[in-house]
């Protein structure tokens, strides 16, 4: 989908890492000691009971919580308290919120061209010209002009994604992107997030869809209690699953 | 005589039919909401009643009974209201003490305001970003320069003899102008995650939100004299207006927090995985969507200190009220208070009840389909 970002770097090149990262609310210990290593292009699913620290630790990534222990590098810059790291890696890494987070008094379009016009300094003619790019990938170029409030929340959600598509980022983080959605809206989502990943692009989703996560994930990650309890390619973690934990987990969720 | 839907309609042909007569129109909202039981027929007839009863004989006094022109008290034969008394002072009401031969420039001030604003609130005409520099900076250079002269061999009208309605209107219009941005300041300071800024302005807020408006003026008016070194006199409207500026700011704070407290956490967790900095953030996102929802309270505020600069008077300014009291404390026309103060109050309504209108079409204007 973008173009960019495309299949020719397809090497095994890392790049989000996490090396021992610890969390805490307060007291509580959100994240335990969480290594994982994304790869260039790679798909990963991450899934687990709530409160298991998932969108926790996705939201650690483009530093919107702030880890406390370990070290997490994005595309070899270290994430810490410098703001202009920060600043240089939000750039880079995309990110669709459970509530879609569209600024409800912008258009869609404005929605769209607001970062690229203002963070990366574009013309505005050039970011309108991406913006609406992006919003026909999604399929809905003919709601541009307007508000939030006046589209659906699938539609919402497929401006959302179009909007951090437009900062041009190699990594995008899905925090339940189709969660908040009614069913029949649900599959008009993940269709663009499967023509997502059939693009190139690196993804890091946290959601229960496990359809999504058999056909598109290159591994699927299993969260709770703060630690990551099992990770693995999608047929050996649905069909063979090695925790006691995940089958349970898996049991639970597959039983309807 | 109710119509019956005849059988013959077969399912999904069934015609639009317009709405019984007596549910629309001025009727079926009479019948709603006047006349809908026998309870409220007789409440509407009492209350009626008592709008009759009480408008009449003001209508009698302020219209029908009244003396509108004339030159003295004795022109007022009739037992209405003497509006003689307010049209013989109305200058001094409008100008204060400003020389007669120079009206001419306040009235080209008082143009040149109902252009700017003109051009600022009609949406269809262009240029916005330019009328708002001109607002904010040519005219309120303008205005001073022709307001006080001594340039273009205008004389000189010292800010004593400034008064009246146009007093009343320069401490409002330089109050509300000043004292957004300055609170907005505050509300994003008092919202800091840096302890000291949050401290500083925290403090402030709290302490001109504490003491009255009064205490302000007759501190910048008495007090601070005594503690300026000598020789050193700043100008009294000026200590004037810095006191309203600095009270009302801390006002405005906190009618802004308020607004900046309702906008969900998503919106600033957006706006920072876009890589927007902080003021970016503030100014595009936040910002716009607090202070739409704050425009109520933000229009209370202006209401308020457009009415409370009347407390000017204690300190020896003669705003709009204390022009109307010094002219009915005058011997020649003691006794027309009544009309005096009914005269001030329909001003002060005028301009409440415009400011009240313009911001419910602003609402109107930037509800962009998203209800809270």
């Amino acid at each position: 989908m973008t173009d960019s970002a495309t299949a020719s770097d397809r090497s095994p090149e890392v790049c989000v890492q996490l090396n021992g990262v610890h969390k805490w609310y307060g007291e509580f210990h959100v994240l335990k000691n969480i290594n994982l290593e994304v790869c260039r292009g790679e798909r990963i699913v991450i899934c687990g009971p709530s409160g298991s620290g998932k969108s926790t630790m996705i939201r650690c990534i483009n530093h919107l919580e702030e880890h406390q222990q370990g070290q997490i590098i994005v595309d070899g810059i270290e994430l810490t308290n410098d703001i202009k790291h920060i600043d240089q890696i939000r750039r880079e890494v995309g990110m669709v919120f459970q509530h879609f987070n569209l600024f409800p008094h912008l258009t869609a379009l404005e929605n769209c061209t607001l970062g690229p016009i203002w963070v990366r300094k574009e013309p505005k003619h050039k970011a309108i010209e991406t913006a609406m790019h992006y919003l026909e990938k999604v399929k809905i170029p003919d709601q541009a002009h307007k508000y939030p409030g006046q589209l659906s929340g699938g539609q919402q959600q497929r401006v959302a994604i179009a909007r951090s598509l437009c900062m041009n980022p190699r990594i995008m983080l899905f925090d339940e992107p189709t969660s908040a959605l009614d069913p029949e809206m649900i599959k008009e989502v993940l269709d663009t997030m499967v023509s997502l990943a059939e693009s190139g692009m690196t993804m890091l989703c946290v959601t229960h869809e496990m359809g999504f996560a058999k056909t598109v994930a290159n591994r699927v990650i299993f969260m709770d209690g703060g630690e990551v309890i099992e990770a693995n390619e999608p047929h050996e973690f649905f069909d063979n699953p090695q925790h006691d934990r995940t089958k349970l987990f898996l049991s639970q969720i597959l039983q309807h | 005589m109710q119509r019956q839907s005849p059988e013959h309609y077969t399912p999904g042909n069934h015609p639009t039919w317009a709405p019984p007569a007596n549910t629309v129109g001025i009727m079926g909202w009479l019948r709603e909401n006047l006349f809908s039981n026998w309870t409220n027929t007789l409440l509407t007839c009492a209350a009626l009643y008592l709008i009759y009863s009480a408008f009449v004989p003001l209508l009698g006094w302020a219209v029908i009974n009244a003396d509108w022109v004339g030159d003295s008290r004795d022109d007022c034969s009739s037992s209405g209201a003497c509006w003689v008394f307010v049209y013989v002072r109305f200058e001094q009401f409008m100008y204060g003490f400003y020389p007669k031969s120079e009206y001419y420039r306040v009235n080209l001030t008082g143009l040149l305001l109902v252009a700017t604003l003109t051009w600022l609130m009609v949406g269809r005409l262009p240029y916005k970003r330019l009328a708002v520099i001109f607002a904010l900076i040519i005219f309120p250079i303008t205005a001073f320069l022709l307001l006080s002269g001594g340039v273009l061999g205008m004389p000189q009208v010292e800010t004593s003899k400034w008064g009246g309605l146009t007093l009343t209107l320069l401490l409002s219009l330089v109050g509300m102008v000043a004292a957004l941005p300055i609170g907005i300041v505050l509300a994003l300071g008092r919202r800091s995650e840096m302890p000291i800024v949050r401290a500083v302005c925290t403090a402030f807020i709290e302490l001109w939100r504490g003491v009255p408006l009064i205490t302000v003026l007759f501190m910048s008016s008495v007090m601070l004299p005594l503690f300026l070194p000598e020789g050193v006199d700043f100008n009294k409207l000026l200590r004037a207006l810095i006191g309203i500026i600095m009270f009302q700011s801390a006002y405005m704070a906190e009618v802004v927090r308020g607004g900046l407290q309702a906008i969900p956490k998503g919106q600033y967790e957006a706006a920072d995985a876009l890589g927007l900095s902080y003021w970016k953030k503030m100014g595009f996102i936040i910002l716009p969507q607090a202070l739409k929802l704050v425009i109520p309270g933000i229009v209370n505020t202006f209401i308020a200190l457009f009415k409370d600069t009347t407390l000017v008077l204690i300190i020896g300014l003669f705003d709009l009220l204390a022009m109307v009291q010094a002219a009915f404390t005058d011997p020649k026309w003691l006794g027309f208070a009544l009309e005096g103060y009914v005269f001030a109050a329909f001003i002060f309504w005028l301009f409440c009840f415009g400011m009240s209108r313009y911001s419910m079409a602003l609402e109107q204007k930037l509800h962009t389909g998203h209800k809270r």
